[in-house]
């Protein structure tokens, strides 16, 4: 890989979110727990989601792995914390079609925001499950809360 | 600097692929990955392609000039094999796919039963864990383990607690692909075979570096299964060694049945081929096994000796310029004399997968994560790491290489602000 695309992979953004990672830690209360690994670099996160009718009150989370991993959960926090399940898995449904799209996708920057950053990364077929652990995890968390409250 | 190999240059030009660029030329490879695979010799794709080009044929079936020639073939890969490690016999040379294959070939068919103890170490690649996790739990034996000391040694204060009249297998790494340290197999052989238990070698790490001489260890101290994976050896993937004694081998069921494995097959039963054949059910990769001998004889021509004075003159050079590098911390023992050439270390700050990424920008690859050794990783409390490892055709530029890279990492990520 080129110097350009690694400016282009390890945005400012990106370097920010992982120095300052946005919600981090584990809280209560919560409806589930998760826990997410990526087989291949041994990457980890613990997350928690708050429902409060179909308002996402709170994801909090504790996370091991790379700049990447770790700037993908602080950017899934501030997406997703007081949307509805419905929008969040509006922003979700975007955040995968940008890394699954090769590095040939235009994200929509109004759904996004800090998470256009991420463009860059989704060049990269190694770095892509790192992008999507926290996002795998928070799916997989909010599927387990609807599915207690049925 | 003593120790390299003489000819190194020369050495090199045996390896196209280090002739690679990247970004249109201007960023060279530096390959420091070779714990992980070997890079391959012209000699080793020569010897496949003519293999394939003018004596493809299957082997030890077909009644035709070609058929002979690729049994001969193959069959001559195996003696190759047998000369390398120093094998009592060829017949107790077995192909597998890969070191897991001859692993989980042991485990598979080794006699087990509760009250019985298997003993492994927490440094093991998980290829010699997970098969007697299995094997374990299948049988309602026990799995024990070797810990390790802080400096990444085997902890052997408590072996008379592990090794007990109840342990019929010791199964540990010559070399761990993690923390470079080399074991005192010998020692661990010798008191295993005090308690009658099988040993079994993981020499994946070992069989690139070190010089092997089966028949001259004394027979207390000869473990009785030994496994490598061809593609380390500057071999091709696809292709594996099984060294059993062969009394050991012999008491083994068969592990897979099929065609090549039996003497005769009715619809009650059948019997089984005399070893090595016993345990080779189905065609075997045969240009692979060729490729292997091809590349065995390549490393015994540069001299098995030479190889390992080389890796240590590289690794203890490279363990002098990594302690230079504000920030990293070298897992393992700290002496070059007592390891192999992988060399995983920690920068402080920086997670190994931004390391080996921006590393690879300037096209050093390196490996990042757990290198397939979890409980050595949490044994030390590090989730992942950085893994250089070098081979025969690495040289002290390309240890500089990674240096600079390491600073441009650093700086990359702003450590020093
Ligand atoms: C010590 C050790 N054991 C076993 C293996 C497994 O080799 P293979 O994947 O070729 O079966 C490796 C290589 O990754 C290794 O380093």
């Amino acid at each position: 890989m080129t110097a350009a695309n690694l400016e282009a992979m390890y945005q400012e953004i990106i370097l920010d979110h992982y120095k300052n990672p946005h919600g981090k830690g584990l809280r209560d209360p919560f409806e589930a727990e998760v826990h997410h690994v990526n087989p291949t670099c041994g990457d980890e996160i613990t997350l928690r989601v708050h429902v409060a009718g179909d308002k996402i009150e709170d994801i909090s989370y504790d996370a091991l792995g790379c700049s990447i991993s770790q700037a993908s959960a602080s950017v899934l926090n501030d997406l997703v914390v007081g949307k509805t399940v419905d929008e969040a898995m509006v922003i979700h449904e975007e955040f995968l079609r940008l890394m699954q799209g090769k590095g040939q996708v235009e994200p929509d920057e109004d759904v996004l925001e800090d998470g256009i950053a991420f463009a860059g990364v989704a060049k990269f077929p190694a770095r892509i499950k790192c992008a999507l652990l926290s996002w795998m995890a928070w799916k997989d968390a909010t599927a387990k809360t609807l599915a207690e409250e049925k | 600097m003593k120790g390299l190999l003489p000819d190194l240059d020369l050495v090199r030009k045996d390896f196209p692929i280090l002739e690679r660029t990247f970004d249109g030329g201007e960023t060279p490879l530096v390959y420091l990955d070779s714990a992980n695979t070997s890079q391959k010799p012209q000699i080793v794709i020569d010897t496949m392609v003519d293999h394939l080009e003018r004596h493809n044929a299957n082997i030890a079936r077909a009644m035709h000039h070609l058929g002979a020639e690729a049994t001969e073939a193959f069959e001559g890969a195996r003696d190759i094999v047998a000369r390398f490690l120093g094998a009592p016999e060829r017949d107790e040379v077995i192909f597998t796919k890969n070191a897991s294959e001859g692993l989980n070939l042991v485990a598979n068919t080794v006699p087990l039963a509760a009250g019985e103890v298997v003993v492994t170490t927490e440094m093991e690649h998980h290829s010699n864990i997970v098969p007697w996790q299995i094997a374990t739990q299948r049988t309602g034996a026990t799995l024990k383990w070797f810990g390790l000391t802080d400096d990444g040694q085997l902890d052997l204060s408590n072996i008379d607690e592990l090794i007990t009249p109840a342990t019929k297998i010791v199964a540990l790494t010559w070399v761990s692909n993690m923390l470079g340290t080399v074991n005192p197999v010998a020692e661990i052989a010798r008191k295993a075979h005090e308690v009658s238990a099988l040993v079994v070698i993981d020499a994946s790490q070992a069989a690139p570096v070190l010089p092997i001489n089966l028949s001259a260890m004394p027979e207390e101290e000869r473990p009785d299964f030994l496994v490598f994976t061809g593609h380390k050896v500057v071999g091709p993937t696809g292709i594996g060694v099984l060294w059993g004694r062969r009394a050991a081998l012999e008491a083994l069921p068969p592990f897979l049945g099929g065609g090549e494995m039996i003497a005769t097959v009715t619809m009650e039963k059948s019997t089984y081929a005399p070893i090595p054949h016993k345990f080779e059910a189905g065609t075997p990769p045969i240009a692979e096994a060729v490729g292997l001998g091809a590349a065995l004889e390549y490393l015994m021509h540069v001299g098995m000796e030479n190889i390992h004075a080389h890796e240590q003159a590289i690794t203890a050079y490279a363990l002098e310029r990594l302690a230079s590098v504000p920030g990293v911390t070298v897992l393992g023992p700290a002496d070059a004399a007592q390891r192999g050439g992988a060399i995983s270390f920690e920068l402080d700050g920086v997670h190994p997968h931004d390391v080996a990424q921006v590393l690879d920008s300037k096209g050093v690859a390196i490996r990042a994560g757990h290198h397939c050794a979890k409980p050595a990783h949490q044994r030390f409390g590090v989730q992942a790491s950085n893994r250089m490892s070098s081979y025969l055709y690495t040289t002290p530029a390309e240890i500089d290489a990674l240096v600079e890279g390491l600073e441009y990492v650093r700086s990359f990520f702003k450590l020093d602000q």
